[in-house]
């Protein structure tokens, strides 16, 4: 096995264990907003991870720019799918745990519908 | 590993078993229209699994005179049109679920079959 | 090692299942739904089959769960929960586990997965593993099944979507009079994206890309995973994510109602015209062969154009459907 092929097996190994403490994250906080939070962090740190091995794997070829090409997409993606989310929770009046309501505003600034 | 050679054919059953359900004892017809999108994806997991070939690829030839194994085509373009006619159906379905919804003012079966049986 | 894997995503999607059945609220059934068509395209994938893999991703994950929200939309969100409703009906069960059970027993004896020897794996496939090469000269063989030999099903399937499309038009309504509203009133009422600065900068930014790779996936079907069906669903998905970001009335101002029309049509007269023209050329109903002096050249000509014709009134059918489910929710 050759050094890149190990370094490819290390990202991937690491991005996998990424995505698992994201789950465990998502099982154990206690609100939607942290459990969110855990699951879009750990995700994009991931992807990346994952993404990059898969990359050294495959070397100069087709899938090489493929690959990036779905790197760029999901790394744009994924946040603003989890923004769009928790700006959801929040205009459906989900206060985040610990806060009291009256402290929470009725709607999120900058999804504020007229 | 013996024992898990029939595994996809096993969940199938399950999957067929569990849009069963949802058809015949959910009374909210939406909800009867996905429990029929599971029954269509168990029906689409039979028929894949049945085209796979130990070690074959996906039947794209890689050489010009198509050397190598492949799966079977023939399951394949089956449910690759079937999904798409049945997301078309499934439109059908809703757009009359939604006329109900208009006439009638819910979706739950046995209120609307109380309704007429009313009127 | 994909043994494993298989089992793993199969036994999710169980689990997925058994939530969808269980969960009362509609909106959440509907996700969970759309993660399942999902896991059952990386299933798909598992098994060898890359074009319905796509297909499954673009149709089930994508359009479908579109077309139920916006359907939930109009009706309600949550099941009515009766007192003693959320219980398991018995007869209904027995009913379901006795056909789940005759299936469980008749799998012992079907041929083992992935089995060589397997009857299905006797008849006709080889032959259109064998033939592809010479007959049709590409290397995607579901293309040329689906396209060329067993073309006369697909202009079926074709026109079955092509009916759907008019079944929905015609219970949803073909036209009615818009009330003139005032843009604040479109804006509150269409419930649209369009003050959500972030989703609507990103998503504006992929709607080419999408568009783009629909193309791609149209146009290399018969080298690669693809064709008209997935590249339908694609563009169609593309043009509904631009009407939930800026709003259903400049989706329709974008691609207008009837160019959909013509094209839900002309897809399904360009499949059929193809036919007849090789009927013209001395040909039998979708022989392409006579197309072009070579017949492998022909077979191209007419891979090309069918798949055209599947692509345009799929993307269509699906919009018109979006459209027409769309357009009841902002009235």
């Amino acid at each position: 096995m050759g050094v890149v092929e190990l370094i490819s097996f290390v990202l991937m190994t690491a991005g996998g264990f990424c995505v698992f403490v994201g789950g465990v994250g998502v099982l154990r906080m206690p609100d939607l907003y942290t459990r969110m939070h855990a699951a879009s962090v750990t995700d994009t740190a991931g992807l990346f991870l994952v993404a990059t091995g898969l990359m050294l794997h495959a070397g100069w070829s087709l899938p090489l720019f493929k690959l990036v090409a779905i790197l760029v997409f999901l790394l744009v993606t994924s946040p603003t799918a989890a923004y769009a989310l928790a700006n959801a929770a929040m205009l459906s009046g989900h206060p985040p745990a610990g806060v009291r309501d009256e402290t929470v505003p009725s709607a999120g600034r900058d999804g504020e519908t007229p | 590993m013996e024992f898990l050679a029939l595994y996809n054919y096993w969940v199938f059953a399950v999957l067929l078993l569990i849009g069963l359900y949802a058809v015949v004892a959910k009374v909210n017809l939406v909800k009867r229209l996905i429990g029929l999108s599971i029954f269509q994806g168990a029906v689409f997991l039979l028929y894949i699994s049945m085209d796979k070939v130990e070690g074959g690829t996906a039947p794209i030839f890689q050489t010009a005179d198509g050397a190598g194994v492949f799966s079977n085509p023939l399951p394949q373009v089956l449910i690759l049109t079937a999904i798409v006619v049945g997301i078309a159906t499934t439109a059908l379905g809703l757009a009359v679920v939604v006329r109900i919804r208009e006439e009638y003012g819910t979706v739950e079966e046995d209120v609307i079959e109380d309704m007429d049986a009313d009127s | 090692m994909t043994l494993v894997f298989g089992v793993f995503l199969l036994t999710l999607l169980v689990i997925v299942a058994v939530a969808i059945v269980r969960s009362t609220n509609l909106f959440a059934a509907v996700m969970l739904s759309g993660i399942f068509s999902l896991l059952m395209a990386v299933n798909f994938f598992l098994l060898d089959a890359a074009d319905v893999a796509l297909t499954e991703a673009a149709v089930g994950a994508g359009v479908a769960t579109v077309l139920f929200l916006s359907a939930l939309a109009l009706t309600a969100e949550h099941e009515q929960v009766r007192p003693g409703g959320a219980a398991l009906q018995w007869l209904p069960l027995v009913v379901a586990f006795a056909t789940g059970g005759l299936l469980i027993y008749a799998t012992f004896q079907n041929p083992v997965i992935g089995d060589p020897n397997a009857p299905v794996h006797q008849h006709v496939a080889p032959w259109y593993l064998e033939n592809t090469p010479e007959l049709i000269d590409i290397p995607n063989v579901v293309t040329a099944v689906l396209g060329s030999f067993r073309g006369f099903d697909t202009l079926g399937e074709v026109f079955v979507v092509f009916t759907a499309g008019i079944g929905v038009l015609s219970i949803l309504g073909l036209r009615h009079t818009l009330v003139e509203m005032t843009s604040a009133e479109i804006d509150a009422r269409q419930r649209s994206l369009r003050h959500h600065l972030i989703p609507r900068v990103v998503g504006r930014g992929m709607v080419p890309f999408i568009l783009l790779f629909a193309l791609y996936v149209q146009f290399h079907g018969e080298y690669s995973p693809g064709g008209g069906f997935q590249a339908g669903a694609i563009a169609a998905a593309a043009i509904i994510l631009y009407s939930l970001l800026e709003g259903d009335d400049r989706g329709r101002a974008l691609v207008p109602e009837w160019l959909l029309q013509i094209m839900v049509a002309s897809g399904a007269l360009l499949f059929g015209g193809v036919g007849v023209v090789c009927m013209l050329l001395g040909g039998s109903f979708l022989d392409y062969s006579v197309l072009a002096e070579v017949p492998s050249e022909g077979q191209h000509l007419g891979l090309l154009l069918i798949e055209l014709g599947v692509g345009i009134t799929v993307s269509g059918v699906l919009l018109t459907v979006f459209h027409a489910f769309a357009r009841r929710a902002s009235r």
